[in-house]
């Protein structure tokens, strides 16, 4: 399994190789880095003209960056599509890129732009970023469906079955949360970054991240739950 | 704490956010409460089933296209300047 590059701060917080801890009382934070210290000097030479250096940067990224594309828009022309524009793009404006921000959170949010861009292209009506109305499925159904999963509920599935799920459970959600989980839980940004990427308050990072954890939750259940049969 | 204010502060008590105070009583909550217990493990699960979910793999006629890109692009850039 590849690590999730988390930021460091509890549950995203692990050592290289280590094993997640389960307990669920125990989320201590750790150290890890999302980018090698080295990025900030690749930008300034292909900032410079080294087409080597942003090379470099685009190797490192673009598993990344196509897989952010393929979890938003669930499409894989799309994704290549918004892979491609996002690298262009920031190779077109990289004299504009300040250093404000880390390059790699610059880039993600030219491809999560691009990427809700093609949503919004292929379903003008159902893609909103307005912030949703609270509901009764988020907080308040938590309690309707309580069933331990066990120790390693995913160890139920083949590799390529659990993907399938995965893929299908991320697709089901309003894409307002999904990028916010994505953003937040799968790339390793923090709640700050993915606030300025999506250019809203942390508070409704916060919000709409609570909301997409608690509705995966249970669309996983019908799963992951141990009285489940295969 | 009540269950419902466990579910509000549950993405920040999974993020080690909560300040101590707070955790405490979660935790205290936690201890007698099966059905939030199963909640936030379920919750941590899902978390930690995305993150080690494998990639997706980067398909190689896709990354050729990218590249052949990229490097049309240096070159007009570099026709330019």
């Amino acid at each position: 399994m590849v690590p999730c590059q988390m930021k460091a701060t509890g549950l995203h917080s692990r050592p290289p190789g280590a094993h997640w801890r389960l307990s669920a009382t125990d989320p201590k934070p750790l150290t890890s880095t999302i980018v090698r210290d080295d990025e900030a000097a690749l930008v300034s030479l292909a900032k410079g003209g080294d087409t080597h250096a942003f090379e470099e940067l685009v190797n490192r990224y673009e598993r990344k960056i196509f897989r952010l594309g393929m979890n938003i828009t669930q499409n894989r022309e799309d994704a290549e599509d918004v892979m491609q524009d996002a690298f262009l793009k920031s190779y077109q404006n990289l004299d504009r890129f300040q250093g404000d921000s880390r390059f790699y959170t610059w880039l993600v949010r030219i491809a999560v732009n691009e990427a809700l861009m093609k949503l919004r292209k292929r379903r003008p009506n159902q893609v909103s970023l307005d912030e949703p109305v609270p509901g009764t499925d988020g907080e308040d159904s938590v309690f309707r469906e309580i069933e331990d999963w066990g120790p390693s509920p995913e160890k139920k599935f083949a590799q390529t079955e659990l993907n399938e799920i995965l893929n299908s459970v991320i697709g089901e959600l309003d894409p307002i949360f999904r990028v916010a989980f994505l953003l937040r839980d799968v790339e390793g940004l923090s709640t700050e970054e993915t606030a300025q990427i999506l250019g809203i308050s942390v508070a409704a990072v916060k919000s709409r991240l609570l909301r997409a954890r608690l509705k995966l939750r249970q669309k996983l259940n019908k799963y992951f739950r141990r009285s489940e049969t295969q | 704490m009540n269950c419902k204010k466990v579910i509000l502060e549950l993405s920040s008590y999974l993020d080690g956010a909560l300040d101590s105070s707070m955790r405490t009583d979660l935790e205290e909550h936690l201890g007698r409460c099966t059905d939030c217990r199963i909640v936030v493990d379920t919750c941590r699960k899902t978390i930690q089933i995305f993150c080690n979910s494998e990639p997706v793999p980067l398909p190689e006629d896709v990354r050729s296209r990218l590249h052949s890109a990229l490097l049309e692009r240096f070159r007009r850039k570099t026709k330019t300047t």
